[in-house]
């Protein structure tokens, strides 16, 4: 206390100096994050995933680097890629991977950052030469075919070596590109449609012709049903109806005006002669 | 960041600690210093390094208020003077800890939210809601997580075109929700990096995935349902392969349309669709008002040959001879008696009134 009573600069300075060692010895670790501890720029130690929370070091001769242990994403740019017959696709993919083994992502590449752009053009290559193999109609659907399995699998392989496991490799987008495939698609889309209107009109006409032959089929089978049981008596009785209709004027009053010529002898004037 | 508000609050608590002793020794100082002179006793205290502070000012008024009951009773003044200015400082000092304490220990966790405790930066466990009572600050840290509240995610847009390729190859123009929600706090907070942007590229893949295996016709019509079902799963499976905690709620398709470049193909088919009913309509009420007719002329017919059968010379006779007259009232008739006389026909006459017959 006396001590501290005469020298207040040099106690305070001492003070913040113990304060500042204790701080820097001391590295609070969250549950996201593991570290990778070096001495004089040689790693020596791993604070992992059972390490969270409060760690100790060697003041000023130990510094520490924080590795997120989170899966993280790893998108990719636009990839082009060509199919067997010779067709392209635009191919917009995403991997999802883990630091597993920080101290070979800390000698390998530093940080996680680096690993990724490092990570990012393998991703595409990879990509581009799995789906390569296969044809156009495949490509839509690669996860059928286990391509994406087989591109997760070639990827981790290379990714061992940044201490990276990849989780998952996933396509986000499959599209035409634009210009001429996307406007040759847009083409094919509308004839396909166009047949398909004319195919529905004609089936339309084709269904309305079978309706009316079945009606007139129908009404002849009536009429001769009808008819046939005398068709002496028919003969006259249509004629009848048929000089009604041709020489009387119609229900609108119009109608041919007529005139009639009769020989004597016609069967109408049998009793007219007197005989 | 976290991290540094927390070193922050440590370091204002180690000062508010520390302003006891530095407090102390002019107080001390002070409880000397009165008896030997009752006006000079002001000049230690305004030369303190306060000097300026705004404490400082209520700090003299009550010294000055102090040193006014001193002259009247100096044995019992000087006690009442030095101590109460001490103990305000400790008092002030510890109410702040207190009310820290109280706030930092105490969470109140509300019906939806869960309350997951780190300690010192490690989880070490979780909160269920009411409240929860952890150390204080610097030491614990709570982060609440809300787990009822579903959140939306919207892909594709009115505005603008998100083409999809189909299995037959076409193109649709697709947008749609997804509904999530946190079911586990602690893998949602400590196993993705950045979950809402895992969702969203989650969700694009899985509904591309699915559009590809189905047709064009599908994906817009009877499909949907099948689609958004499917697509739910997918995504579900895969954010549980990443340990997410998320749960998605659902998945709705609110667009699946034809890209509008192809758009006036498509109303062609439609009115085509309706071309072609109305073909169908057409053809069957000409149908049923033929067969109406041929029945109808059928049974006028029997009808009449059923009287006919039964006095068959008689109703002939009388048949024939009403139509005749019936036919002969309202025409012109020229009756040619003798069978000498050569028919004269007025051609003019029948001429002049061709035109009209032959427009009937």
């Amino acid at each position: 206390m006396e001590i501290v009573r005469r020298h207040p600069i040099a106690a305070g300075l001492l003070g913040f100096i113990l304060l500042i060692t204790m701080f820097s010895s001391v590295i609070v670790l969250t549950e996201t994050n593991q570290a990778v501890i070096s001495r004089f720029g040689k790693p020596v130690r791993i604070l992992g995933a059972e390490q969270a929370g409060i760690n100790w070091r060697i003041p000023f001769a130990e510094s520490t680097i924080m590795i997120d242990k989170r899966v993280r994403d790893l998108d990719m740019d636009k990839q082009q890629v060509l199919s067997t017959d010779q067709r392209r696709l635009e191919v917009d993919a995403f991997a999802r991977y883990r630091v597993v083994d920080p101290l070979r992502l800390f000698l390998s590449a530093r940080s996680v950052e680096q690993a990724e752009q490092q990570l990012k053009p393998i991703l595409g290559s990879q990509l581009r030469n799995e789906l390569g193999k296969r044809p156009f109609a495949s490509l839509l659907s690669p996860e059928r075919e286990g391509a994406m399995e087989n591109i997760r699998t070639g990827l981790n392989r290379l990714a061992r070596q940044y201490g990276v496991e990849i989780v998952d490799v996933r396509i986000k987008k499959a599209d035409l590109p634009s210009g001429t495939p996307l406007e040759s698609a847009f083409e094919r889309m509308r004839t396909a449609r166009q047949q398909e209107a004319r195919s529905i009109e004609a089936e339309g006409q084709k269904r309305a012709q079978i309706i009316r032959a079945e009606a007139d089929a129908d009404a002849a089978r009536i009429y001769a049903a009808a008819f046939g049981k005398d068709p002496d008596f028919y003969e006259f009785y249509r004629a009848m109806q048929s000089y009604q209709a041709t020489f009387l004027p119609n229900a609108q009053g119009r109608g041919g005006q007529t005139n009639i010529i009769l020989s004597p002898n016609n069967e109408y004037l049998k009793e007219f002669t007197g005989r | 960041m976290t991290i540094f508000s927390g070193w922050g609050a440590r370091g204002r608590a180690l000062f508010s600690d520390n302003k006891g002793p530095w407090g102390a020794p002019p107080g001390s100082g002070g409880g000397n210093e009165p008896p030997s002179g009752n006006e000079p006793a002001g000049g230690p205290w305004g030369d303190t390094p306060r000097r300026g502070r705004a404490p400082v000012s209520s700090l003299d008024d009550f010294l000055k208020r102090s040193r006014g009951r001193l002259g009247g009773s100096p044995g019992g003044g000087f006690n009442l003077g030095g101590r109460p200015n001490r103990s305000l400082i400790a008092w002030a000092a510890i109410a702040v800890v207190l009310l820290w304490l109280l706030f930092t220990t105490m969470h109140s966790i509300s019906g939806q939210e869960r309350g997951v405790v780190t300690r010192f930066g490690r989880y070490s466990h979780t909160l269920s809601p009411g409240i929860g009572l952890t150390l204080p600050s610097p030491i614990d840290r709570v982060q609440k997580i809300n787990v009822e509240d579903i959140r939306e995610v919207n892909l594709g847009s009115a505005a603008e075109e998100t083409l999809m390729l189909t299995g037959d190859q076409n193109l649709i123009d697709i947008a749609y929700q997804v509904r999530w929600n946190i079911r586990d706090p602690e893998q949602y907070l400590y196993e993705l990096a950045e979950p809402e942007d895992t969702i969203r590229q989650v969700a694009e893949s899985a509904m591309r995935q699915i559009i590809s295996q189905v047709g064009l016709q599908d994906a817009m019509g009877v499909a949907r349902g099948e689609i958004e079902a499917r697509v739910r799963d997918e995504m579900q499976q895969t954010l549980d392969s990443y340990r997410s905690g998320v749960v998605i709620q659902g998945v709705a398709i609110r667009q699946a349309d034809p890209p509008s470049q192809v758009n006036d193909a498509f109303k062609e088919v439609t009115a085509a669709q309706q071309k072609a009913q109305t073909e169908v309509n057409n053809a069957n009420s000409y149908a049923l008002q033929l067969r109406q007719i041929a029945q109808g002329e059928a049974t006028a017919f029997d009808k009449v040959y059923e009287q006919y059968k039964l006095a068959p010379e008689v109703t002939r006779r009388r048949m024939y001879y009403e139509t005749m007259e019936r036919v002969l009232r309202n025409v012109d008739k020229t009756v040619v008696e003798t069978p000498g006389v050569t028919p004269y026909l007025p051609l003019g006459e029948i001429r002049r009134s061709a035109p009209r017959t032959g427009g009937q």
